[in-house]
């Protein structure tokens, strides 16, 4: 049951990665595709997580976990060069 | 050992007078001259040893591996030049002490001094090529300074260049043919290669030898057609010209010539280069010092002669030749450096040292002037002084030789011609300066030197008187051991007798007495006859040369590096395209058989993610922010691979390491224009950039397929399998990184200190240009700080700070460590330098990042010298378990500390690159706020 409903949810975090990448491809506006970037990062950690969970693997956790720290980090700093330029003032 | 202090003495030497600067200059005239005064002792003291001709030896192991070990030997010829080098030195430095003005830095000459004196030693005691060569080398840079002592001058530093230019380059070619004598023999050891001599003969690349050996011994000795750098070098201060220019360093071209004579002289090629070099030497040198009128100039063209006679009489190749030409170096050494001394003398009591204004010297300064005069009857060959009876050697060996063939007639005549100009110059320098009239326009009346600066010319001439008359006594001995060292014992018997009755050597001596008189007394005649040439000056020529192949060597590079990055990266690819597809093309079939991976959906998705964010970034490459962000996909993407085919250190580190390059990237941008400018010939070479990007791109992409479907069996099956056992940890990468290769690791450390505290440097005082609005022309937003973020920031700290202790402890058996740990914490305080901002920020977190550096690669560098406490290898680490009650088991590693020392380095450098990028701006930024 569970890798059948793994199977499924691997699937839709696989379109939506795709997706995200279409959006930042497309725009049209800078915070649009910040916006994409900083929810690929979100499906990024999804698909770690599921993938560990799929194939029984707790190494992948710590990715995540990474990402989850790290990502917000650099999406910050992309926001704060569209507001100051400068982003350590 | 004894051997060892003789070589080395002079080099700790060239410390004193540097230590001295602040003391009187007579005291740093006596500390200078106690190391090569110990020194001599010591060479004294083994002196009985080597007049038995016996052979002292004394090695040491230095890089075994190259056959370059520091091996010292004394044996008769290496005795009588270290005599000559530090007996004469000593004698220069006294005279040095008196010679230099107040306002001449003595500390600097005396160290510069001493310095060419240790590298001379070098050269003499040599017993091994290389060594030899390398001191030869440092004969040429510390002539250099010597030359250039008063650097003010012009001249000084032209002559000081040229002579550098024009022996440095002798040098390479030395060091090619002695290269080459260790190729044939197998050895640079000079026992070995003086037993190889006929070896080395019907060797086929002989002459290639000869060849390359000359240039460099021809080059120091100033022979014909290198022979113009010496009178250009008579800028150096006097003492100088005494010491290199005639007692010592041209003599090591000749010492070189003597030392491998048993190897290379004998053959045709050896007697026809050497003998012209030679003779052309000596009656240029004659010729031209007639007309000088610069006193040095005189005795600069005289040393060219006499160094002529003494390579001439080495071409001659006759055993009895080689210890006339080995008795000539003695004798030139002692009333050429007393000449010169004496010249100096006369500049600094008279200011001048043009021999037409110098006149009528005699009457000031009675007493150096007879000095100078029995140095100069010996220099012109005048019986009962020493060079008299090797000028009659010399002769004698003239009478039988056939080394012009047919023509061999030719040598005696134009020996006692260069011996008729000796005596004209000889007699102008004491006529036209003691006598003829009366000084003319001399700034200061001139008069005796003090005391103690005629010491030394005293001691040379008294030298002189006695080696002319006591030859047997004074000579003879030292003679002997010298050429039983070159001759290989088989020393010919020779007279050093004044007086060998009426024959046809002293007919040609009265020949060039009567005819140098002669010649003097009519110069008149050959100066009108020399006047209508028109002069040449070697220095203007040669700057000439020198600026045409530096302006020729530009425009070669201006061709090759023509600052356009694309062509460069063009040019390496495509080698990289030759080098790679000619050995892909062997590789068949591309396939090695191992069985492949399922594909699964999940990979394929994030390899699809890849390609295409990766080709996104080259679509959208003009526009510099948004391929940043493409860019940071395909870095995730590639982490997330790292971490699906098993590599998670690797994973964890890639991911640290793309969000702190995009903040690197996002402060760099912001000074940077909007939008890449449009390459003008961006078009045409779209087609041919693409092409080879693709055809590199398939071909790589080959190669790692080639690769990874081939059983391969590398080194990291060792590591896997002595990780736990030797280095106590699970983590192979880890273990790599603190423990294996722990020394490495150190040098990275220290390298990425230097790389941040280089950064701080360059960026410490750079102002760059601030944009107002950003590229769309849109003003930047005035709120600085977001509630939302600060707090979220704050929040974060301690989470990142505890995400990377954990990372940091477990790090040695689990994925982690140092790196990834410091760059977490970075980038843990990096956010709140983006949320709050500098200001904010640096009264509340007072780190000293240079400090942090500086403790983290100390904790490094002691963690790697505590082994050393134990007897241990540097670096070596230590493990062991301990049962802590409610922890557990604790494992606790030296190389933790090591780890440590990386993460504060990390971290320190890390913060240290970015929080001074981002300063950059906030020296004016209030300016900024108030205009708004």
């Amino acid at each position: 049951m569970l890798s059948t409903v793994l199977l499924i949810v691997l699937g839709m975090v696989m379109v939506a990665l795709l997706l995200n990448l279409w959006r930042l491809f497309r725009g049209p506006s800078t915070p649009d595709r910040i916006l994409a970037l900083d929810t690929l990062y979100l499906n990024a950690i999804a698909l770690i997580v599921l993938f560990g969970l799929w194939k029984d693997a707790a190494l992948y956790f710590e990715a995540a976990l990474l990402i989850a720290l790290l990502g917000f980090v650099s999406t910050v700093a992309l926001c704060k060069y569209l507001l100051r330029g400068d982003i350590i003032e | 050992m004894i051997l060892l202090w003789i070589a080395l003495l002079p080099l700790f030497g060239v410390l004193v007078p540097l230590l001295c600067s602040q003391r009187s200059r007579l005291f740093t005239t006596w500390a200078t001259a106690a190391a090569p005064a110990i020194a001599l002792g010591l060479t004294l003291s083994q002196a009985g040893t080597v007049l038995q001709h016996q052979t002292l030896r004394y090695t040491l192991s230095w890089l075994p591996s190259l056959q370059l070990d520091y091996a010292l030997r004394l044996d008769g010829l290496a005795l009588l030049f270290v005599c000559l080098v530090l007996g004469i030195g000593l004698l220069v430095i006294l005279y040095a002490s008196y010679y230099l003005s107040e306002q001449d830095s003595m500390p600097r000459f005396y160290a510069c001094f001493m310095l060419f004196m240790a590298a001379m030693l070098g050269v003499v005691m040599a017993n091994n090529l290389i060594l030899l060569w390398i001191s030869w080398e440092i004969t040429s840079i510390s002539s250099f300074l010597l030359i250039s002592y008063w650097w003010q001058k012009s001249e000084a530093r032209k002559g000081a260049r040229m002579a550098l230019t024009v022996t440095a380059a002798g040098g390479l070619a030395l060091l090619a043919g002695l290269l080459l004598i260790g190729h044939m023999v197998g050895s640079y050891s000079l026992d070995v290669v003086l037993q190889h001599g006929d070896l080395i003969r019907n060797h086929p690349l002989y002459t290639l030898t000869l060849c390359l050996i000359l240039l460099g011994a021809f080059t120091k000795s100033a022979q014909f057609p290198f022979h113009f750098w010496l009178p250009h070098a008579m800028s150096a201060p006097t003492p100088v010209s005494a010491y290199l220019h005639s007692a010592t360093m041209v003599k090591a071209g000749i010492f070189l010539l003597v030392r491998l004579y048993p190897v290379l002289a004998g053959t045709d090629q050896w007697y026809s280069i050497v003998s012209l070099a030679g003779m052309c030497t000596l009656l240029l040198g004659a010729y031209f010092a007639l007309f000088q009128h610069d006193l040095k100039g005189l005795l600069a063209y005289s040393t060219l002669s006499h160094l002529g006679l003494i390579v001439l009489l080495l071409s001659i190749g006759s055993p009895a030749s080689t210890v006339a030409a080995l008795f000539h170096i003695i004798n030139h050494a002692i009333f050429k450096a007393s000449l010169f001394m004496a010249a100096g003398i006369i500049d600094h009591e008279t200011g001048s040292r043009d021999m037409r204004r110098l006149n009528g010297l005699w009457k000031y300064m009675p007493y150096t002037a007879t000095l100078a005069m029995v140095a100069a009857l010996s220099m012109a060959g005048v019986p009962l002084l020493n060079g008299f009876l090797s000028k009659e050697m010399f002769f004698a060996e003239t009478l039988n030789q056939s080394i012009l063939g047919s023509l061999s007639w030719l040598v005696p005549v134009l020996a006692t011609l260069a011996g008729v100009f000796s005596v004209a110059y000889s007699l102008r320098f004491i006529h036209d300066v003691f006598f003829n009239g009366e000084p003319i326009g001399l700034s200061k009346t001139p008069h005796e030197p003090p005391r103690y600066m005629k010491l030394p010319v005293e001691i040379l001439v008294g030298l002189c008187l006695l080696v002319g008359i006591f030859p047997e006594f004074m000579v003879q001995p030292i003679l002997d051991a010298a050429s039983a060292a070159v001759l290989q014992d088989q020393v010919p018997s020779y007279s050093l007798a004044i007086w060998h009755g009426f024959n046809f050597p002293l007919l040609m001596s009265l020949v060039a007495m009567a005819g140098g008189v002669l010649v003097y007394t009519q110069r008149r005649h050959l100066f009108r006859f020399q006047h209508q040439f028109e002069a040449v000056d070697a220095k203007r020529e040669f700057e000439r040369l020198i600026q045409l192949s530096v302006r020729r060597a530009n425009v070669f590079s201006r061709w090759l590096e023509n600052d356009s990055l694309q062509r460069y990266l063009l040019l390496m690819l495509l080698a990289l395209l030759v080098l790679l597809g000619s050995s892909l093309r062997e590789l068949h079939p591309l396939s090695g058989g191992r069985s492949l991976l399922p594909l699964d959906p999940v990979t394929l998705c994030a390899g699809l993610v890849l390609i295409l964010s990766a080709i996104a970034t080259v679509v959208v490459n003009r526009q510099r922010m948004l391929s940043l962000l493409f860019l940071s996909v395909t870095g995730l993407m590639v982490s997330l691979l790292f971490a699906r085919f098993a590599a998670p250190d690797l994973a964890l580190t890639q991911l640290v390491v793309e969000v702190v390059s995009i903040i690197l990237l996002m402060l760099a941008l912001f000074f940077l224009p909007y939008k890449t400018p449009r390459n003008a010939a961006a078009p045409r070479n779209l087609l041919r950039d693409s092409a080879i990007a693709l055809v590199l791109g398939a071909l790589v992409g080959s190669l790692c397929f080639a690769l990874l479907s081939r059983p391969f069996d590398s080194i990291s099956s060792f590591f896997m399998a002595k990780s736990k056992t030797d280095g106590g940890g699970n983590n192979v990468v880890n273990v790599i990184l603190v423990d294996f290769r722990g020394f490495d690791t150190l040098g990275e450390i220290t390298v990425l200190g230097i790389a941040a505290l280089g950064i701080f440097r360059l960026l410490e005082h750079l102002r760059l240009f601030k944009p107002s609005a950003d590229g769309e022309g849109r003003l930047w937003a005035r709120q600085r700080d977001s509630v939302i973020l600060n707090v979220i920031a704050q929040g974060i700290l301690p989470l990142a700070l505890l995400v990377s202790v954990y990372i940091f402890l477990r790090g040695h058996n689990n994925p982690g460590g140092g790196f990834i740990a410091g760059l977490i914490t970075s980038v843990g305080i990096i956010l709140q330098y983006i949320a709050h901002g500098v200001s904010w920020l640096k009264p509340r977190m007072r780190l000293n990042y240079a400090l942090m550096i500086a403790s983290g690669v100390t904790i490094a560098c002691l963690t790697g010298l505590g082994s050393l406490w134990w007897d241990r290898p540097f670096l070596t680490s230590w493990f062991d378990h301990f049962h802590l009650p409610l922890i557990g088991d604790v494992e606790l590693a030296s190389a933790m500390a090591f780890d440590l020392g990386v993460y504060l380095t990390v971290v320190g450098a890390t913060l240290m690159m970015l929080a001074n990028l981002g300063k950059l701006t906030t020296a004016h930024r209030p300016q900024y706020e108030e205009m708004q």
